[in-house]
């Protein structure tokens, strides 16, 4: 989905609201809250997902206050939930905590692949959007599924690239591109990418957003691997939006032979 | 001179004993001396395991702390005939699969470019080491020089060496810094009386950000980081050293000690003061030990307990001199206070006693968290 918006400006538009940057930040794997807080700065993201079960919103230094000290949007998130059930009340909890009826919403079937499990999440979405959620569900990058969610209400569809944490990059993206052209509502490429390439091919394939945490906060150096992210998103959109040439099997000379010059 | 000291886990109580060698007088004020974190901490000395990308500094102040501590752990025993269970056996560190090995050889390949020796031992040779090791184990690091303490025997032997130097214990809570002409000159207790003191170390970890009367500016930014961590019984010999273990991209670690303990810990949750044990903490501790050592569930349960580390934003230690005059600051030594007490005593001590602070000791001011340079 592309969308300029009236003004003219290229903004990520989730739920009518503008999101200031199409690199969404997840915090998991920080090495510490200084590493963190380099690293989301050099990003430049405006929403940055949190787990709502790995942090107290009441306790003092915490990735919340980071976010708040960096004037970052808060995205709850329900990781760590196996049903429905858990999800639902880990966002009500959030809603709660926090004050937003945003959501990440993820339901994960196993702790080896943390992949989504398709049944419990289409169930989750459906209770959250009907309890006044805006949901923005982690899908496998199943078309069908993502259309389903779409249907339901998502605000949002959050498609994965490969398992959370694998840095192996987008396995699959035809399935992709196959969500993208379907797609009535902004996709977000989440989970699996492992280096700027990636993040700058989920954006040519006509992903509206990206969002990634362990490939900076594991990299070596997060902070300038968070800003190779930010400029790798920025060049995938910009090569979107430019319309890239056709591959074609011969070469084409860039300068014309006819008429040059003879002497 | 007289010094007190607010906290008496194992940074305090080490800071204690220093002070009082080089002529201070001294007093600790803790209404429950070495309850916090120092009674809950498996004492890993383990600096060489624990490296991060970006925290070679911190590799640094270990690796100092850690080639003092058999001298350190020999003068307490001499002064006191009390035993700490210091070990310098070495450590070992294993991958579960080939994901946790490739991390493992990233490790590797970091601790060589320091100059750091680890030897890398193949899955078989690992259950050589460890004949207690599950056989699907693919590689690890040997880390010969790292070993460990025991803090439940380390904390009474600082407190009893401390004691013969006249160190005196106050078991009562600090409510507040005592502040004079723009000087720290005192603590205030719960009771409402006061301690006079020529300087004030803060050193109550997690609880270092809670104190009263500190003017803006001197506030440590420290939050308290939980971690569970259970303790087994062994009648029979079952791990030779410390071992840790990336288990499917988890980490535990196990720490034997001479009378049969084995200490798993631990995990790392951002939840406030909340030091409740749950269900999910243990089955993630005892899940990731039983793939690594099977037999361990053959062991006697003996007890779990949670702690609450002072973790700094940087996971570093904040030792030195505040804005305030006269407070100093020795706390947010996260997950490393035990490790890191020989040298922070030594360098504590000396900035309280003006005298040569350690150089390894000098990246860690507190002026790196202040205000005007962020």
């Amino acid at each position: 989905m592309t969308n300029e918006t009236a003004n003219g400006t290229d903004a990520l538009v989730i739920a009518g609201e503008e999101i200031g940057s199409r690199l969404i930040m997840g915090t998991g794997g920080a090495p510490s809250m200084h590493v963190l807080r380099e690293a989301l700065t050099a990003s430049g993201t405006a929403l940055t997902t949190v787990a709502m079960r790995r942090v107290d919103p009441s306790a003092r230094g915490s990735v919340l206050d980071v976010l708040t000290e960096c004037g970052i949007r808060v995205l709850p998130n329900t990781a760590g939930c196996f049903t429905a059930g858990e999800a639902v009340l880990t966002a009500k909890m959030a809603r709660e905590a926090l004050g937003t009826n945003w959501v990440k919403l993820e339901v994960i079937a196993d702790e080896r692949t943390l992949l989504p499990d398709p049944i419990e999440l289409v169930e989750a979405a459906e209770q959250l959007v009907d309890d006044g959620f805006v949901v923005l569900p982690y899908t496998s990058d199943d078309p069908v599924l993502a259309h389903r969610l779409e249907r339901l209400g998502c605000a949002a569809v959050m498609p994965l690239g490969s398992p959370i944490g694998s840095g192996l990059g987008i396995r699959n993206p035809h399935n992709i591109e196959l969500i993208v052209e379907r797609a009535g509502v902004p996709v977000i490429l989440d989970a699996g990418l492992g280096t700027a390439s990636d993040a700058a091919l989920a954006m040519e394939l006509g992903c509206d957003a990206v969002l990634l945490a362990t490939a900076v906060t594991r990299a070596q150096a997060p902070a300038r691997m968070a800003t190779a992210m930010r400029h790798a998103v920025e060049a995938g959109r910009l090569a979107r939006l430019a319309g890239r040439i056709p591959k074609r099997r011969y070469a084409q000379a860039s300068s014309p032979f006819e008429g040059l010059a003879s002497s | 001179m007289r010094i007190v000291i607010i906290g008496a886990g194992v940074i305090g109580l080490a800071t204690a004993w220093r002070a009082a060698q080089g002529g201070a007088t001294v007093t600790l004020v803790d209404p429950a001396p070495a309850s916090g974190a120092s009674s809950v901490a498996a004492g890993m000395l383990t600096p060489v395991s624990e490296l991060s990308y970006g925290e070679e500094p911190l590799l640094r102040l270990g690796l100092a702390s850690r080639d003092r501590y058999g001298a350190f752990a020999a003068e307490l025993a001499e002064a006191t005939g009390l035993d700490t269970g210091y070990r310098d056996d070495g450590t070992l560190q294993v991958a579960f699969d080939a994901d946790d090995l490739k991390l493992l050889d990233d490790l590797r390949a970091f601790q060589e470019s320091l100059g750091i020796p680890v030897e890398a031992l193949t899955g078989r040779e690992c259950r050589k080491t460890e004949p207690m090791l599950a056989p699907g184990v693919r590689g690890g690091l040997l880390a010969p020089e790292d070993g460990s303490v025991d803090p439940r025997r380390l904390a009474p032997a600082l407190l009893a060496a401390g004691e013969r130097l006249g160190v005196r214990l106050v078991r009562r809570r600090a409510e507040g810094v005592l502040v004079e002409r723009d000087a720290a000159a005192g603590v205030r207790l719960d009771d409402g009386t006061g301690i006079p003191a020529d300087k004030v170390l803060l050193a109550a970890g997690p609880w270092s950000g809670d104190l009263g009367g500190l003017p803006p500016g001197t506030v440590p930014p420290v939050r308290p980081v939980k971690g569970q961590v259970i303790r087994l019984r062994t009648p029979v010999p079952f791990l030779r050293r410390t071992t840790r273990g990336l288990v499917k991209g988890s980490s535990v670690y196990l720490v034997p000690r001479a009378d049969g303990e084995i200490v798993i810990g631990a995990t790392q949750e951002e939840l406030g003061f909340d030091t409740r044990v749950t269900a999910g903490g243990l089955w993630e501790l005892l899940r990731d030990a039983r793939e690594l050592l099977p037999g361990i569930t053959e062991l006697e349960f003996a007890e779990v307990t949670a702690g609450l580390r002072p973790g700094s934003p940087d996971n570093a230690p904040l030792m030195g001199p505040t804005a305030l005059p006269g407070l100093y600051l020795g706390t947010g030594h996260f997950r490393n206070g035990v490790l890191l007490a020989p040298v922070s005593a030594d360098a504590l001590a000396a900035m309280l006693l003006d005298g040569p602070v350690p150089a390894v000791a000098a990246p860690f001011s507190p002026a790196r968290f202040a205000p005007e340079q962020q």
